[in-house]
This record gives structure tokens, C-alpha cells and sequence, in this order.
């Protein structure tokens, strides 16, 4: 794992539908500001630049890290641009602390983003090329069928997935980030929305966001303010088109929990971790990555679920910043999942705060169930 | 820094056109010689580089992975950048220390579209990419404000081309016409633009003892360091290239003499720039595989500058040599990796 890590500052933009007052460029750099302010520094105190973002059709600015380096104050410095589909902001934050336990770099700014408004996410996601299938569908229209075969499987009753999107939007008035704030969500509204992608209705499907989010990471000797450190890092990768592949619960998935749980010295997950934040666009995929990440059994997800056990006042919160369900600008989605965790094990969560958080999980997911990042990350050095 | 060293480099026969490869096919074979001639089946990290704009279609790295049988799951990341930044990430997790090899590959087929105005896509989208200012426009910018003597230009075209037709990989391209070549964008003639080209490339990394097991002369990367600088042409002196100075130096380019320098200059006068700033002597031979402007396949172009590098070590030509990797408009960023035996 090289040498140690921690992340000293945390920036977010308000998540909103469209922010239209301001550039792509007056985004990234609103998040970068914050947390450089939050750990007490400013843009020349970094060696380097890590930017994440998921398809570059989904702004129509190819490789847009190039226009992006004079905002994000990297001119004079190395800058490096990380696409890993869904799990991008994930494998951003990985990348960037990659530099610190590499010994390369002492302070790295990470930051990643999405603008949504300015494209149509679906169609960005359904274009293809010549002779290879592409079913035009967006992720939702993809995942269902993956989402249908664990109902199967596990016999879920069908309101499992309610009340998911019910808890996360309940926390996400926790949040003041976060994009959906709803007073009164109760299953009654959920089920009384329009159904999607059966069995995904409207509200248990994440918003499209436009948002930024950025993380100071320092080596041991820079660390400034409160530090979380991290415990385990971790990324997996498995073929989209393999044919005995198990889109339900990947194995790329299994494998890469197992990595960041050995390296962090994680023998029993529910136990051992106080907070998860794991991508989640769909509702029904926190009983699946319950199972997934291994904390329950295969097929008891969805129990876990039904307890409470995942809600914030439950024995294992799961996305109490509300999660991807309630803020999704999807390149900055895993990063933001990575920042969260980080915050929590910092003390710094605010109103949706774990009390007495020590050890948390950020966790991204993309492409067809195919592409994994991973961190644990903890209050105190391992 | 702990020591990494290329051990593997294999590339396509690149070609001018389309062949009606997918981009898994065109990687394919060269992923299976790359293991091949490593002998490693499985790596402890791979990372690729490639650009969705050039097949117009999203996660071109997705079935990219195809190729590479990546089961049981691999460690595995990809850059939005040329190949060359993708084993820059591979070294850097490489000095963790806890793996020792790393896969890194670089594809791209720029015969899909108009390359011109797919690069136009890459400028500021509020105040540049509107203008429709384009890649060739960017680069005449650049060889106006060099003004480099159109002889020593068009040598450098005439060499490239007949370095690249020697290179069974490269492309055999004529040379540039004696006496006035119609112009591209002036000042650049049509003689100086580079071929349209799709390829791939992949190379292997070892770190410590693995390096010497695989190969008998293992090309050990000595330095390597990036630099970008600001997007915008007007806040640049486009006659030199500071951040290639900066990382050439992060580098340790200038510790000794250079033998062979593998430079990704597109255009004639970037390599005017790059020599400047890389402080190269003039006995340094630049780009004997034709460069660029002989093979040009995007996004795996500087990937092969450090595979051309390198195997002028594995073959025992050369024991101290440079590649270099450019990124953005006018060279914004710049990569630099010195290489010895």
C-alpha cells in the first residue's frame, strides 16, 4: 500500500439540476477552493492534479482537463485525467492517493465533476459504434434486468427497493449538498410515482446533477487540519461481454472488497466498519452491494434492509449523506461517495454524522456492473 | 524511487486508413505479444489510455477490456490520455511496492472521423472550441511564432519519412515535394501535417528483480515527470515549451548525454521547441523510427515513443535514451521519460 495517506480537505458544490451561473470550468474550481480551504491551503501548496469525469459526450468538451488546468491551478504542474466509467470518481481518489503512497507527492488535489446540463445523459450513454449491440436504453433501462434476477433470487418482497429510496432521501434533508431535498418522503410517494424500468420507479431512480467535488490528500509529513487516513485501497476490473459473468454480485466486486478489507484489517465488515457510502443509483442496489461487500449473506440483503439496520440511526448506516439517489453529477458521484466517507471519520459530517465514526467505506461501481474502486479509510493511522 | 524498466513493447503495423478492425480487435494482438514476449500472463496493475471522441461513442475502454480476458478481475484504470500517461500511473503504483509488473496499453483510430475538428472539441467550450480554431490552425499558430528557417523544416519532414519508411511499424509515406507544397494552414504545408493513422501499443513493466528475469538488457526508467501548462495560446510564449523544459529537468535529462531521443513532435517545428527545451546536443539522434510524422496513431503515439526508447536499449544500440509525450494544444503538457540500460 506504500506510504501513508490521508485526506485534509473536503470541497463540495451545492448539487442542483442545472447551475447555470457557472462555467464548467467556475465549478470544478468552486469545489477545489473549498477544500483547499478546508485544509488550510491554497493552490500552491499542491504538486499536482487529478481530474475525474465520466464521458466527456456527456458536456461535449473533449478531455476537458486541458481547458480545465489554468482553473484548477495546475499550470507549472503535473495533471493527470482518470475515466474508469461509473467508478470514476472513485478510481480519481485512487489515483491521487496513488501519488502520495507512490512517494512521488506530498499534497494532491483530486477533483471531479460533472455538468449534466449541458447534455442529455441517456443519449451520451446509448451511442455506439457500428456492429457492436447497444440496446439505447440509458443505465436504468440496463440495470433492471440485473435488478429483476436478484428479486428472483433472493425472493425480496417487492417494496424493499422503496424503502431505500425513502431512507437516502431522508437523510439527503440531512445534507446541505445534497440535489433532492423532499419534506414528507414516505413509501406511499415512492410507490405512487411512475414506474421506469420495472421494477425501478421514478423515485427510486438517482436525479441527473450538475456538481464538483474535491479532496486535499497529503503524505504524513503535510498533513494539515484533521486528517482521515487511508486503510485500503482497491480497484477490479471484469469484462463487460464474458458470458458466465454475474452481473447480480460481480466478482470484480468481491474481489476488490476483499483487497481493501485485507489491507485494512477487516475480518467482518458489518462489525468493523461504523459507515458505508456505496454508489447506489438504484434503489435496489444497496441489498445487492450488501451482499456484494459482504455484510450480509448471499440472498439476506434485502432483510438487512427491511431492519433498518442501513438507516442513520441503524447499527450500519449506509449513504447517510443521502447517497448517488439524491445527488448524482455521475463523474463526481463515486468521488463524492470516497469524500463522505472521509468526513465521517473526520467528525466533519455535520447533521447527517455517524456519532463516534472511526472506520468508513467509499465505494464506486461502472460500466456493466464492471469496474470497482474501493477505499477504507479511518481516524487514526493504521 | 524504486526501479521499474520496460521489459515488453509490441505495436501494430499502423495503418494510413481504416481496416475494419474494432479497437478490441486492433489490441488485441499486439496485448498477446506484449505477454508473449514478457511471458506474464497476469499483471499487477494494467492501465490504458485511448479517447472516446475518436470512435464518437462512450467507454471505448470498456470493450477494450474484452481483449484482454481480464479474468479473474484484474487492478485495472485508464486515463482520457495518450498511453504514455497510463504507464506514468503504472510506474507511480509500481513504487508501492507491493506488485511487480503492470500492463499499459494505448489505442486510438483517428481514420473514423474528421481529426481536425474532433481536436477543436478539446478547447475551451465557452471562448475557444466557438471560434472552430482547429488543430491544424493551433499548430500554423505555433510555426509562425517559431519562424524556424522552411529548409531546416522541410528536413526534418524528409528525414522522419525516410526513417518511417524503414520502420516495418510506420507508415510509408513519400517525401515532401522539392520547391513550394501547397499550404495546410500557413505557414504549415500539407507536407508538414502528420498521416492520419490508427494503431495501438502496449508495453510491460518489471519492477526489481522481475525486470532482469524477463528481459537480458531491461530498459530501466531513470526519470520520468509531467508538466502542463495554461490551456489558453495568448498566455503562452508558443516559441518554447517551459513545461517540457520543467519536466525534462525532474527527469534528469541533462545528467548525461542522450544517445536517442524519441519526441512526440506532430508537426516539424514542435521538434524545433522539444530540442530546445530538452537541451538536447546536437548528436542526439531524434526520432529514428520515423516519429509522428512518419506514425501517428492518437492516443497511443507517445506510448510509442517510450517503446521506441526503450527498445533501442533491449536491442543494445543505445544505453541512455528520452522519450517524450505531449498532450493538448501547442504541447500544453508534456511528459519526459529517460530511459538506460
Amino acid at each position: 500500500m506504500g506510504n501513508p495517506c490521508a485526506v485534509i480537505g473536503v470541497g463540495q458544490t451545492h448539487y442542483r439540476t442545472s447551475r447555470r451561473d457557472v462555467s464548467i470550468a467556475g465549478l470544478v474550481r468552486e469545489a477545489a477552493l473549498r477544500a483547499l480551504a478546508d485544509a488550510g491551503l491554497t493552490f500552491k501548496d499542491i504538486d499536482a492534479v487529478v481530474v475525474g469525469k465520466a464521458p466527456d459526450l456527456f458536456e461535449g468538451v473533449m478531455m476537458p482537463e486541458s481547458y480545465l488546468a489554468d482553473a484548477l491551478g495546475a499550470a507549472g504542474k503535473p495533471m493527470m485525467r482518470v475515466h474508469t466509467a461509473g467508478s470514476v470518481g472513485g478510481s480519481t481518489a485512487l489515483v491521487g492517493a496513488s501519488l502520495v503512497q507512490g512517494g512521488v507527492h506530498d499534497r494532491v488535489l483530486v477533483v471531479a465533476f460533472e455538468k449534466q446540463s449541458e447534455s442529455n445523459a441517456t443519449w451520451a450513454l446509448s451511442t455506439h459504434l457500428p456492429f457492436s449491440a447497444s440496446l439505447v436504453v440509458g443505465a436504468g433501462g440496463y440495470f433492471a434486468p440485473h435488478i429483476r434476477e436478484y428479486m428472483r433470487r433472493s425472493g425480496a418482497p417487492g417494496h424493499v427497493g422503496t424503502l431505500v429510496a425513502v431512507k437516502d432521501r431522508l437523510n439527503a434533508l440531512k445534507n446541505p449538498y445534497a440535489h433532492l431535498k423532499i419534506p414528507g418522503i414516505d413509501r406511499r410517494m415512492v410507490e405512487s410515482t411512475p414506474m421506469l424500468w420495472e421494477p425501478i420507479r421514478y423515485l427510486e431512480t438517482c436525479p441527473s446533477s450538475d456538481g464538483a467535488c474535491a479532496m486535499v490528500l497529503a503524505s504524513e509529513s503535510a498533513v494539515t487540519g484533521t486528517p482521515a487516513w487511508v486503510h485500503g485501497t482497491a480497484m477490479r476490473s471484469e469484462p463487460i461481454t464474458r458470458a458466465d459473468r454475474d452481473t447480480v454480485s460481480p466478482q470484480a466486486g468481491k474481489d476488490c472488497a476483499a483487497d481493501v478489507y485485507r489491507q485494512a484489517g477487516i475480518t467482518d465488515p458489518r462489525r468493523q466498519i461504523d459507515v458505508a457510502e456505496v454508489y447506489v443509483p438504484f434503489s435496489w442496489y444497496e441489498p445487492m452491494w450488501l451482499e456484494n461487500l459482504g455484510f450480509a449473506a448471499e440472498g439476506e440483503g434485502w432483510k438487512l434492509t427491511e431492519s433498518g439496520a442501513t438507516a442513520l440511526d441503524g447499527d450500519i448506516p449506509w449513504n447517510a449523506s443521502g447517497g448517488v439517489l439524491s445527488s448524482n453529477p455521475i463523474g463526481a458521484s463515486g468521488l463524492i461517495r470516497f469524500a463522505e466517507a472521509a468526513q465521517q471519520v473526520r467528525g466533519m459530517a455535520g447533521e447527517h454524522q455517524v456519532d463516534g465514526a472511526r472506520t468508513a467505506l467509499g465505494h464506486a461501481y461502472g460500466g456493466g456492473s464492471q469496474f470497482f474502486a474501493m477505499w477504507i479509510v479511518g481516524r487514526e493511522r493504521l | 524511487m524504486r526501479d521499474v524498466a520496460v521489459v515488453a513493447f509490441a505495436q501494430t503495423r499502423h495503418t494510413g486508413q481504416d481496416t475494419g478492425l474494432t479497437e478490441s480487435e486492433l489490441i488485441q494482438p499486439v496485448i498477446e505479444e506484449a505477454k508473449e514476449r514478457s511471458g506474464l500472463k497476469r499483471f499487477g496493475f494494467t492501465c490504458s489510455g485511448s479517447c472516446d471522441y475518436l470512435a464518437g461513442a462512450p467507454f471505448s475502454f470498456v470493450s477494450a477490456l474484452d481483449a484482454l480476458g481480464a479474468w479473474p478481475p484484474i487492478s485495472e484504470s485508464h486515463v482520457e490520455m495518450d498511453g504514455a500517461w497510463a504507464l506514468y500511473e503504472a510506474w507511480v503504483r509500481l513504487q508501492h511496492g507491493d506488485i511487480d509488473s503492470a500492463l499499459v496499453y494505448g489505442f486510438g483510430k483517428s481514420s473514423l472521423g474528421d481529426l481536425d475538428r474532433i481536436m477543436t472539441l478539446q478547447l475551451d467550450p465557452y471562448y475557444l472550441a466557438p471560434l472552430g480554431l482547429d488543430r491544424l490552425s493551433c499548430a500554423a499558430l505555433q510555426a509562425n511564432a517559431v519562424g524556424a528557417d522552411r529548409k531546416e523544416l522541410t528536413e526534418i519532414v524528409r528525414r522522419s519519412r525516410a526513417d518511417g519508411r524503414r520502420n516495418p511499424y510506420a507508415l510509408d509515406l513519400p517525401d515532401p515535394e522539392d520547391g513550394e507544397e501547397p499550404f495546410a494552414v500557413r505557414p504549415l504545408s500539407r507536407g508538414e501535417v502528420p498521416p492520419i493513422t490508427d494503431g495501438a501499443a502496449a508495453i510491460v513493466l518489471a519492477a526489481g528483480d522481475l525486470a532482469g528475469r524477463i528481459h537480458a538488457r531491461p530498459a530501466y526508467i531513470r526519470g520520468i515527470a509531467h508538466r502542463i501548462e495554461p490551456h489558453y495560446l495568448g498566455m503562452r510564449d508558443l516559441t518554447r515549451s517551459p513545461s517540457a523544459a520543467d519536466a525534462a529537468r525532474a527527469a534528469g535529462v541533462g545528467k548525461s548525454p542522450v544517445e536517442v531521443a524519441e519526441l512526440h513532435a506532430q508537426f516539424p517545428h514542435e521538434e524545433i521547441i522539444l530540442r530546445a527545451a530538452l537541451e538536447l546536443p546536437g548528436d542526439t539522434v531524434i526520432n529514428p523510427s520515423g516519429g509522428p510524422l512518419a506514425a501517428n496513431p492518437v492516443m497511443a503515439t507517445g506510448l510509442i515513443r517510450i517503446g521506441e526508447a526503450a527498445r533501442r536499449i533491449h536491442d543494445g544500440d543505445a544505453r541512455r535514451t528520452v522519450a517524450h509525450a505531449a498532450g493538448g494544444p501547442c504541447l500544453q503538457h508534456n511528459l519526459v521519460t529517460v530511459l538506460e540500460a
